[in-house]
């Protein structure tokens, strides 16, 4: 009775932190926030986290914070090193880059969540089905995602994107069929751990259908791996995606992508370095932050590094 | 290692020895995986939105000449008959014409493979020099600033878009500074002076015994190698760390210095010794994963390497030029893992 009395006494922190939980949701809860308290002692991993918060705030606020309109020109403007009109100076056609930054952090945000969500289900599927199933149908799925992780990513999306033609959707295409393997990887190793257990022997008793077992029972056991290693991933992702963009072959002008902005800048290179400096930092930046982000939630989830 | 327990099975009920089986079953794997690459590839091809026909004999070309070419491509024929002659032209290195170059692929990439390999070379000499290095000692005084930098300089290593610092790095050393030579393999006055031998400029300038070209041709190689060593560099340095790291937990370790051993000499002789065999690995698929920076780092430089190469093709929608590169890039790759897998194998007698 005392801890009860105690724990309402301390609130929200009291219910947090009580020595024995009384609910699962508690208990998840519970979890929860020792797993951030965790996670917020480690500084590296805070920094990450605050740059993506601010990232995703500049995207959403990107026409309120952008001084000048992605795609204005002004031709009398041209080349202009940066100064407190222009932060980051203007492009070869006048544009302001700081606003042409700020609006691409839209893109890059909408690149990588839709190759997240467009790799991970394919990962899910072919890995959970994969492990269940075993036999041939293993053998080949594996086979299949075996294939594909014997290219370098970067080359394997070139390819595809050969083959579907430039531009931004198919680039995105492109990418989520080089991030897909590695999921398909890990979800397999997962569903065989859970595949022997009691639980499925019981519904597998009860007469579920297979498809029903995997979809309900096995996906959410290898749901948290799988979004770790998503994270994981989004800076690789962000590079290639920017690399595609500096080839000409991913977001094309006047989109304000980063990659893109990057390899117009190359033109103007030696006498206007300040056309890819600042596009390029911010890839640096976001891509630094997603694995700072990914390497603190490693740690989190995953204590046994220590 | 699940396939070595299988192979130990089958070995013992066959009487030959579990390395036999062991190389079977790798081998066999790599071959089913390298049919899948062509499958892949051969599925890429088809997927061009552009008639390929067209793309041969332009838009004007009258019907009787689209069936002729129609037929010599062997496009009247089921797919499978043309996934077999595919593979045929493939598997003998028939590659079909670059558009863009009018040459044969196959002898475009003979001549840019060289200079590729050249930047490459010296690209993980770098990053093995200082990677390996920077990973050991970063285990041995680990918590100190030394690991912290050395997990700085990984991060950054892994989250630099390389075209970035390639272009910073040509406006800082080259244009402001002056301290290398700018794209390209030579200043124009150079070029063309030594024969060409192996393809690779220092090797051919050495041997003609043209020392300024030499100079010159290093001058422009070291800063794209230098960046394209970078994420080599961090990948590196992060795995010897944690082989070194796995390696002195061991009790042997103690035991030597036990014996009164010097520390380094303990690290050197029996902790570097171990992680020797899994370095090799590391530093083999770092190779390989320099021709994907290459593929940037060539566009940026000017380099006319195997990068440039498959970006032309890709912009000038050659598919002939595009496919043999990733068939190509996807075969070493597997070679190399190939390799490596039976390298451990005869290396690490703990794998048998």
């Amino acid at each position: 009775m005392t801890t009860a009395v105690e724990s309402e006494k301390g609130g929200l922190a009291g219910y947090l932190t009580a020595e024995v939980s009384r609910s699962p949701t508690q208990a998840s809860l519970q979890r929860l926030y020792f797993g951030c308290r965790r996670f917020a002692q480690n500084p590296l991993a805070m920094i990450g986290f605050t740059i993506l918060m601010v990232l995703l705030l500049i995207a959403i606020f990107a026409p309120w914070i952008a001084p000048y309109p992605m795609n204005e020109q002004n031709l009398q403007t041209r080349l202009l090193p940066p100064s407190g009109d222009h932060f980051f100076g203007t492009d070869e056609l006048g544009r302001d880059i700081f606003s042409r930054v700020v609006y691409g952090s839209r893109i890059t945000l909408q690149i990588t969540t839709l190759v997240a969500v467009i790799a991970a289900p394919i990962g899910l599927i072919m890995g959970t089905t994969s492990g269940y199933f075993g036999g041939w149908t293993d053998t080949i799925l594996m086979r299949i995602t075996d294939i594909f992780l014997s290219f370098p990513p970067l080359i394997l999306a070139l390819g595809f994107v050969a083959a579907l033609g430039p531009g931004i959707r198919n680039a995105v295409i492109a990418i989520a069929l080089t991030v897909w393997p590695p999921i398909a990887r890990l979800a397999r190793a997962e569903t065989l751990t859970v595949r022997s257990s009691d639980y499925i022997a019981a519904i597998r008793a009860q007469g579920a259908p297979a498809w029903r077992i995997v979809v309900k029972h096995v996906m959410p056991m290898c749901l948290s791996s799988v979004i770790i290693r998503i994270t994981l991933n989004m800076a690789g992702i962000i590079l290639t995606a920017a690399a595609l963009g500096f080839l000409g072959l991913g977001a094309q002008p006047p989109m304000p992508e980063w990659g893109a902005m990057l390899s117009t800048g190359r033109q103007y290179l030696l006498g206007s370095w300040f056309l890819a400096a600042s596009p390029g930092l911010a890839i640096l930046v976001v891509s630094l932050a997603f694995n700072l982000f990914g390497d603190g939630l490693r740690d989190v989830l995953d204590p046994r590094d220590e | 290692m699940a396939v070595t327990d299988v192979s130990r099975k089958a070995a013992a009920q066959s009487k030959l020895p579990s390395w036999v089986w062991d190389a079977w079953r790798i081998g066999s794997s790599a071959i089913v995986t390298l049919l899948g690459l062509l499958a892949l590839t051969f599925f890429m091809g088809r997927m061009l939105p552009i008639d390929p026909v067209i793309a041969i004999v332009g838009e004007q070309a009258d019907a009787s000449t689209y069936d002729m070419v129609y037929k010599q491509l062997g496009l009247d024929k089921p797919l499978y008959v043309q996934f077999g002659y595919f593979m045929r032209d493939m598997l003998s290195g028939n590659f079909g014409n670059a558009l863009f170059t009018g040459n044969k692929v196959s002898d475009d990439l003979m001549r840019v493979f060289p200079a590729t390999i050249e930047l490459a070379t010296i690209a993980i000499t770098i990053g093995v020099s200082v990677g390996v290095p920077i990973g050991v000692l970063a285990a041995v005084y680990r918590g100190s600033p030394i690991d912290h930098l050395a997990r700085i300089l990984g991060l950054l290593g892994y989250s630099t878009p390389t075209f970035w610092l390639g272009l910073m790095g040509l406006v800082l050393f080259y244009a402001v500074l002056g301290w290398v030579g700018g794209p390209g393999r030579l200043d124009v006055f150079y070029i063309d002076i030594v024969d060409r031998r192996t393809g690779m400029l220092l090797v051919d300038a050495a041997i003609a015994g043209e020392w300024e070209v030499w100079q010159n041709a290093f001058s422009h190689i070291v800063l794209p190698a230098s960046i394209l060593s970078f994420a080599s560099m961090a990948f590196i340095s992060r795995l010897t760390r944690s082989f070194m790291l796995a390696q002195l937990s061991q009790e042997y370790i103690l035991a030597a210095r036990v014996k009164g051993l010097s520390k380094w000499k303990v690290i050197r002789k029996h902790a570097f010794r171990n992680i020797a065999v899994q370095l090799v690995t590391v530093i083999s698929l770092a190779y390989v994963i320099l021709l994907e920076g290459a593929v940037v780092t060539e566009t940026v430089f000017a380099w006319p390497g195997f990068g440039r190469y498959l970006v032309s093709g890709l912009l000038a929608g050659d598919m002939n030029a595009v496919l043999a590169c990733v068939l190509i890039v996807g075969t070493l790759f597997i070679t190399i893992n190939l390799i490596c897998d039976l390298l451990y194998r005869i290396l690490d007698p703990r794998t048998r």
